[in-house]
């Protein structure tokens, strides 16, 4: 495991007060907390934020930590702690409210005879929340993924070991961001009673071409010029299949075209709005130049002139 | 955040878990999902910031969005200890920030061949 250090987790001196540790783990965790910051990495700064905070606010567990931090450095990044390291220390355990659980150095170090949210001999296992992130052609279609969860699993001897287990989840089709797909029995296990539900907080991953809002989706739709001028049909592919799309003549830059119950399915399914896009062929034979400078020749248009001047 | 690999075939045939989408859950099932409190629930109702069909407690059903904003309420409130009014503003201003964000991205896109002169 690798050695955490948790005073430059929560941006602080090694000597910092008890309210400046406050303090700092106060603004990381507004900072970093997933639901506001949207960022790739907010979730692990958060996580990295709380842990830290769960150690420097207790006073013991601090002390602990800061002989453990002073003593001999980790060896190639692999890190023991000494034996009996926290004779002398007392701390009770702690952890996460929910979902998974910290690093493995503070598993190993700092959590005593219980996993995250569980009673030791609850009648009914916790549930686990965790978040996956899925393509958005996978709502279209449904799909089967595997994920893998680490969690923290008390043996028969109350020790505490990180378990990895594969789940596979079928990904119903018709599911849209935010919603929850739950996984009956896939929480925590509970050795008296019935395991918990898993619970999957679905967040599609950003796509090269749509933009998802709710249950629709947008996209900008490439057109020639003389396909805005003269209206007329283009197929459009999307993750539903392929559309007909009619474009109605002198059709504008940034016009919205709605196709209806196309987007993601359900009950109504959702639409796609293609926003078109007049672009220009770059012209590279005397024949394309040529039909331009016909253009430019015979069409009387002056696009400025509304400027004025 | 996990990011689902795709699953190899020889695996998918031992599927046969019971999974399904959440919805229309009942007061007692969303404080289960959210592991909050009624009155917390019943707060965030009155705050307006989730919005159960049916008549009375009893009948209550929270369906889509107000689960997905029971949730973040209850992180927040937990991990920040936001109470309900600062709540159910964070909620609206993080929806008006999305709302916005996708309008911008929106003309990043348009004007991403800007030549300067």
């Amino acid at each position: 495991m690798d050695f955490k250090d948790y005073y430059k987790a929560l941006g602080v001196a090694p000597d910092a007060s008890a309210d400046e540790i406050k303090r700092a783990f106060r603004k990381g965790a507004r900072k970093y907390h997933p639901d506001i910051n949207t960022d790739a990495g907010a979730e692990a700064s958060f996580k990295d934020v709380n842990e830290a905070y769960e150690v420097l606010k207790d006073p013991e567990k601090r002390a602990a930590y800061d002989q453990l931090r002073n003593g001999p450095p980790p060896n190639e990044g692999q890190y023991q702690p000494p034996p009996d390291w926290d004779s002398g220390y007392r701390f009770s355990e702690g952890g996460p409210q929910s979902d998974e659980g910290f690093s493995d150095f503070f598993e190993n170090l700092f959590r005593r005879g219980q996993g995250p949210g569980q009673k030791r001999y609850a009648e009914r296992g916790a549930d686990s929340h965790a978040r996956l992130q899925i393509d958005i052609e996978d709502a279209y279609q449904g799909a089967t993924r595997t994920l893998s969860m680490r969690t923290p699993v008390v043996g028969p001897d109350g020790m505490i070991t990180m378990k990895d287990r594969n789940i596979s989840v079928r990904i119903p089709a018709g599911v849209s961001e935010g919603q929850h797909i739950r996984l009956a029995g896939q929480g925590t296990p509970s050795p008296g009673g019935t395991a918990g539900d898993l619970f999957l907080e679905v967040s599609f991953a950003p796509h090269p071409v749509y933009r998802p809002d709710g249950k629709d989706l947008y996209l900008d739709l490439p057109i020639t010029p003389w396909e805005a001028a003269l209206g007329g049909h283009v197929v459009m592919p999307t993750p539903g299949g392929k559309v007909d799309l009619r474009i109605p003549a002198n059709a504008r830059n940034g016009q919205k075209m709605r196709l209806k119950g196309k987007g993601l399915p359900g009950t109504p399914p959702g639409d796609i709005y293609a926003t078109l896009e007049i672009v220009n062929p770059k012209v590279s034979t005397d024949k394309a130049r040529a039909l331009f400078e016909q253009m430019a020749k015979e069409m009387p248009f002056d696009p400025r002139a509304h400027l004025g001047g | 955040m996990i990011r689902a690999p795709i699953l190899e075939d020889s695996v998918l045939k031992k599927t046969t878990q019971r999974n399904e989408i959440v919805d229309a859950l009942t007061l007692q099932d969303l404080c289960r999902f959210c592991q909050a409190e009624e009155s917390w629930v019943i707060e965030l109702v009155g705050h307006g910031v989730l919005e159960p069909v049916g008549s009375s407690v009893e009948h209550w059903r929270f369906r889509g969005m107000s689960i997905v904003r029971a949730k973040k309420a209850c992180r927040l409130n937990r991990d920040l200890g936001i109470n309900t009014a600062g709540v159910a503003m964070v909620l609206d201003l993080l929806d008006e920030r999305d709302a916005a964000l996708r309008r911008l991205a929106r003309y990043e896109m348009l004007s991403s061949g800007e030549v300067d002169q």
